[in-house]
């Protein structure tokens, strides 16, 4: 089992989401996160003020997936969240070395 | 003495004239007056507030509600009678608004209906004076600041320009306040600054507002309000009150575009927060010409306001070390400045006196300005150190302003989410 983490654009969470609905994944845990990679920061202006804002809003996906389905997975996100543009996130991938279901105790594959 | 008569013609109310009640003049000024009333507790703070750090919104609210209730409290104890008061240098006799009953007529109106609009023009200019001080001052200090303030400065400045001071009253043409109000709060503002000295974070950390939402919404409230404020100053519902009202919306849509456009032109950026701040500025130049200037002039008021407004703080603000933190003296007192000077430059061919000389109309202006730069930046230093002296100090220890106002000083949070 593999864990998938995808931090992306914000305004790209739709079609992530349908994207992974098409490759057959029915679950994973998105939430709103900042960071700054090669893009940096951006700057905000109040009454001539300037201010350098380093932490960027993004959001960060994550969903654990059957060793074998990581490419398609992966693949999938990388063309749904690509604009070409800096600052369209990175994609993690790591083991798992167990799941388990809280309602009905099932664990690994079988919970996933 | 030509003078004389031009100023007094362009006075509010003054009391020796037609001395019977108008009851459409006292419909409006009822209405005026609760549109001036809302500019303190709802724009200003709002205003004020959403420039603010989220950590000190309450705070900075609070000190507007606070200026408008003590402001008003002194003002029908002490201060109309100082300020409309019998008198030459000081007004008395009016002190708890004795020998005024609901019979006694001031212009058209009921003088207790005078006495409550000229009090809400009274705690506004407090409340702006707030907004140099802002996420440092002491709340306890600023309460008792505005208490004296109003009585020792605002009072007698009104005096001289509309209760009926003669040695101190040059003939400025100044029909809602832009020395009054205006230029005597921005330099208050700037003189408490300089006392308080800096907050910590100025010019080291981001001090971002804490909702250009509520700056526009307050803004938006101010400029309502401002009908009242500049309309309401002819005291009567006729031909100078429709022209104060019309050539004050002029000047504030110019703001909004003259402080913009400079932004989008240096900063290429338009932001809603320089927009709003425009408007404020706009009307700010408007006030003392409200009486007298026509479109024409309006337009040129409000659009030089709104640039030199974002030329102050963007650009002029810089070369000095005072941390003016929202800005009172460069949109208030400087902005109040040029509002001044050019009251006297633009006057509409229906409202220009018959022997009226630029000349020596902008001695007038200036000497006006110039006395109340003086008498308030004096007298506000002595009420700020008697203020601070009777709490115990005027700024918060370094904890509290790390932290925030909101939290230790109040106890509450703007936000709970």
């Amino acid at each position: 089992m593999k864990k998938i983490e995808a931090i992306i654009k914000p305004f790209k969470i739709e079609e992530v989401k349908d994207a992974l609905a098409e490759a057959g994944i029915t679950g994973m845990t998105v939430s709103e996160v900042k960071g700054y990679g090669r893009q940096a920061g951006h700057t905000e202006l109040y009454r001539g003020a300037e201010y350098v804002v380093d932490f960027i809003p993004k959001i960060k996906i994550e969903v654990v997936v059957k060793a074998e389905d990581v490419d398609a997975v992966v693949e999938k996100i990388t063309e749904a969240a690509r604009t070409g543009k800096i600052g369209d996130g990175k994609i993690f991938v790591s083991d798992i070395e167990r799941v388990v279901r809280i309602r009905t105790g099932e664990e690994n594959e079988e919970a996933i | 003495m030509k003078k004389w008569l031009l100023a007094l013609s362009l006075l509010p109310a003054m009391a020796f004239a037609e001395d019977t009640l108008n009851s459409g003049d006292t419909a409006w000024m009822l209405v005026a007056t609760a549109f001036v009333m809302l500019m303190t507790p709802a724009g200003l703070a709002l205003f004020y507030g959403g420039l603010t750090r989220s950590k000190n919104i309450l705070n900075t609210m609070g000190m507007s509600l606070a200026a408008y209730a003590v402001g008003t409290l002194v003002w029908v104890i002490i201060g109309y009678s100082i300020a409309f008061g019998d008198g030459d240098l000081i007004g008395t006799g009016k002190v708890m608004l004795s020998g005024i009953s609901s019979d006694t007529i001031s212009g058209s109106i009921p003088e207790l209906l005078f006495v409550a609009f000229q009090g809400t023009f009274a705690a506004i200019t407090v409340a702006i004076a707030s907004g140099s001080m802002i996420e440092r001052v002491k709340f306890s200090t600023f309460v008792v600041f505005a208490a004296l303030w109003v009585v020792a400065v605002y009072a007698p400045i009104t005096h001289w320009a509309w209760g009926g001071g003669e040695t101190l009253n040059f003939g400025e043409i100044d029909f809602a306040g832009g020395t009054v109000v205006h230029i005597n709060a921005g330099v208050a503002g700037f003189v408490v600054a300089m006392i308080l000295g800096r907050r910590k974070d100025y010019e080291k950390a981001a001090i971002k507002p804490f909702s250009p939402i509520l700056v526009v919404l307050g803004a938006m409230l101010l400029w309502f309000g401002w009908f009242g404020f500049n309309a309401g100053s002819e005291v009567a519902a006729d031909g100078t009150a429709a022209s104060a009202f019309l050539v004050t919306n002029v000047a504030a849509s110019l703001g909004v575009i003259g402080w913009v456009l400079g932004e989008w032109l240096i900063f290429k950026k338009p932001t809603l927060v320089g927009g709003a701040s425009g408007a404020v500025a706009g009307l700010v130049a408007i006030t003392p010409a409200s009486g007298t200037a026509g479109v024409g002039g309006a337009i040129i008021i409000g659009l030089v306001g709104g640039f030199l407004g974002f030329l102050a703080v963007s650009k002029i603000k810089k070369m000095f070390k005072v941390d003016d933190s929202l800005d009172a003296f460069w949109v208030h007192g400087l902005v109040g400045i040029w509002g001044s000077i050019a009251t006297a430059l633009f006057i509409a061919d229906y409202a220009m006196p018959e022997d009226y000389s630029l000349g020596s109309q902008l001695v007038s202006q200036l000497m006006a300005v110039g006395l109340t730069i003086v008498y308030s930046g004096i007298v506000t230093a002595i009420v700020y150190f008697i203020a601070a002296a009777v709490t115990g100090g005027g700024r918060v220890d370094e904890e509290t302003e790390t932290m925030g106002l909101d939290e230790s000083v109040h106890g509450e949070r703007a936000l709970n989410l």
